[in-house]
């Protein structure tokens, strides 16, 4: 009896979280199908699901008419880029909070977060002049050094939060057997954090691929990642759903999927460790 | 335990960051500042010259600083109760035993991985369309009549849209707070006879509390400067109907190249997202244990 009352209340649990999970899902399940479909069938009314014939031509149109590639490159290169050198300035900067904390330790930490509450309006201007009188409106290199700058904070947080939780004994204790600061971090620490480093890289790269203020404002055709690519989008092109549909999955996918892996580094980045 | 040595090694490591860090916080906002007070239009290089407060002035009595204050307040009020009521509910939901628990997690979650200028063409396009879309296609074969979403009500619209990226965040986070909510007190209070509703009350709910406070204040920094979704869907209008502080402020600096009147409404959002900013640094620092 008991088990069965359990086994309806599981059933209908399940057809309710499942419908739910599908209808948060569905509109990028409609993008991947539309990717497949072709224009005119992507604007047919009534619309069909599954019962169309599949093609593959979007996705070539889509790369042959706008060098999808090239912006798929620049959003690898700008994400990985920024994350890469925030990782580099990040690690010693955690390494001193973690081990060598001294009185002023927490107001530095406080101070670093509050960079991150900065409204990006309200350096747009001067950010702007600055990149178009040196050169770097419209370059990789520029937009590296905003997206560095902007998630720095978020790195050295989740770094910090990491590297506490690794006994500083056993680093005094390399230090005692004559390890140099290099040697130390480099030798002793970074081997233990390895769990905790990949999962500050792959939220950040999850962060500075979406990214759509600064890639929006200071790009355009040499450097637009994909955030801005697909903005182009927005003019009448917009209306080949299908174009936009291939363009769109292609540009969701790969990020999607190590999202998926990246869960709970989500919790804890975003909260700067105030949810575990 | 750290010695002279180890204070010298600390202050060298971390200088590169803090260098960094104070540059790009200074330096740019100190310059939005001085052009704040200066009349200074890109279209008309070499007659800026100092005026004072004017900007300002003409910025804080503008109709449309009115709208656009009153359309970020809608935008992130709406979208902070939709996703925490949402995520309250779908955490609870998540949280409950059934079959392809990961699975479905995963379906949730998805959204807030898809990009800002992604969701909103694929809405606005692929949805909400009033002529292509699939809503209007639905509404068509249920006999009704489509309802044009970004014309008729364009402000809810891209609150619908948000509130979609947002909702996996509010769901995880909530989520996670209450995998740590001690199951045996629920079970001793079910004993003592307590129903659904005392338990979520009574129990659930102030369990909840700190992580509702974290997920309303993170999601306002990140809310007040919506820019994307507004840019690809209605480039503020009709009219002013969807322009936010952020947009206004992107409107006068770089498509009416007022640099003067674009710094002074820049330091404005500045100065409001600083208000939010202070209760989130305390609610940080509070758990910090240093």
């Amino acid at each position: 009896m008991a088990r069965a009352a359990t086994n309806r209340r599981k059933l209908v649990l399940t057809l309710l979280a499942w419908t739910v999970g599908i209808a948060m899902f569905f509109p990028i399940l409609w993008t991947a199908l539309t990717s497949f479909k072709t224009e005119a069938e992507a604007i047919a009314s009534p619309p069909s699901f599954l019962a169309f014939h599949w093609t593959l031509e979007n996705y070539a149109e889509v790369q042959a008419r706008s060098d999808y590639f090239l912006h798929f490159m620049n959003s690898v290169v700008i994400s990985l880029g920024s994350t890469l050198a925030g990782l580099l300035v990040a690690v010693p900067a955690a390494w001193s909070m973690a081990f060598v904390p001294g009185r002023r330790t927490r107001d530095v930490l406080m101070w670093m977060l509050s960079t991150k509450m900065l409204p990006p309006v309200g350096v747009l201007i001067p950010i702007y002049l600055l990149f178009r009188d040196s050169g770097l409106l419209d370059s990789r290199i520029g937009l590296i050094i905003v997206l560095t700058l902007i998630n720095l904070p978020i790195i050295v947080w989740m770094l910090f939060t990491y590297f506490r939780e690794i006994p500083g004994e056993i680093l005094e204790a390399a230090r005692m057997d004559g390890a140099g600061l290099r040697e130390e971090i480099l030798f002793v620490l970074l081997p233990m954090a390895v769990p905790g480093i990949a999962s500050t890289l792959l939220l950040n790269v999850i962060l500075a691929w979406n990214e759509a203020f600064w890639t929006l404002n200071l790009s355009a055709s040499q450097s637009a990642p994909l955030t801005a690519f697909i903005a182009s989008y927005s003019s009448p092109e917009g209306l080949f759903y299908a174009k936009l549909s291939a363009a769109s999955t292609m540009a969701v996918a790969p990020i999607l999927i190590l999202g998926w892996f990246s869960q709970k580094q989500l919790v804890r980045g975003l909260t700067f460790g105030a949810v575990k | 335990m750290a010695t002279a040595h180890s204070r010298a090694a600390a202050r060298l490591t971390m200088a590169p960051a803090v260098v960094l860090l104070l540059g790009w916080m200074l330096i740019p906002l100190a310059m939005t500042l001085y052009f704040s007070f200066l009349r200074y239009n890109l279209l008309m290089p070499g007659t800026e010259e100092w005026i004072g407060t004017l900007n300002y002035q003409y910025f804080l009595t503008d109709p449309a600083f009115f709208t656009a204050l009153g359309n970020t307040l809608a935008l992130v009020g709406g979208v902070l109760a939709l996703t925490v009521c949402g995520g309250i509910g779908l955490a609870l939901l998540l949280d409950q035993p059934f079959w392809g628990r990961g699975i479905v997690r995963l379906l949730v979650i998805a959204p807030f991985f898809v990009m800002p200028t992604v969701s909103a063409l694929v809405w606005k396009n692929m949805l909400m369309n009033p002529v292509n879309g699939l809503f209007a296609a639905v509404a068509r074969g249920l006999g009704l009549q489509p309802f044009d979403f970004l014309s008729e009500a364009p402000l809810s619209s891209i609150v619908l849209i948000v509130t979609w990226q947002w909702l996996p965040f509010a769901t995880l986070i909530l989520l996670t707070a209450l995998q740590s909510l001690d199951r045996e007190r629920l079970e001793a209070a079910e004993m003592d006879g307590a129903g659904a509703v005392d338990r979520f009350v009574h129990i659930i709910l102030p369990h909840l509390a700190r992580a509702m406070t974290v997920v309303t204040l993170i999601q306002t920094i990140f809310l007040l400067s919506v820019f994307a979704e507004i840019l690809v869907t209605t480039n503020g209008g009709p009219g002013n109907a969807t322009t936010n502080i952020t947009y206004l402020v992107y409107s006068l600096s770089l498509l009416q190249f007022d640099v003067g009147g674009g710094s002074a409404g820049g330091i404005v959002a500045v100065v409001l997202a600083n208000i939010v900013a202070v209760f989130l640094m305390r609610m940080i620092g509070r758990n910090l244990d240093l």
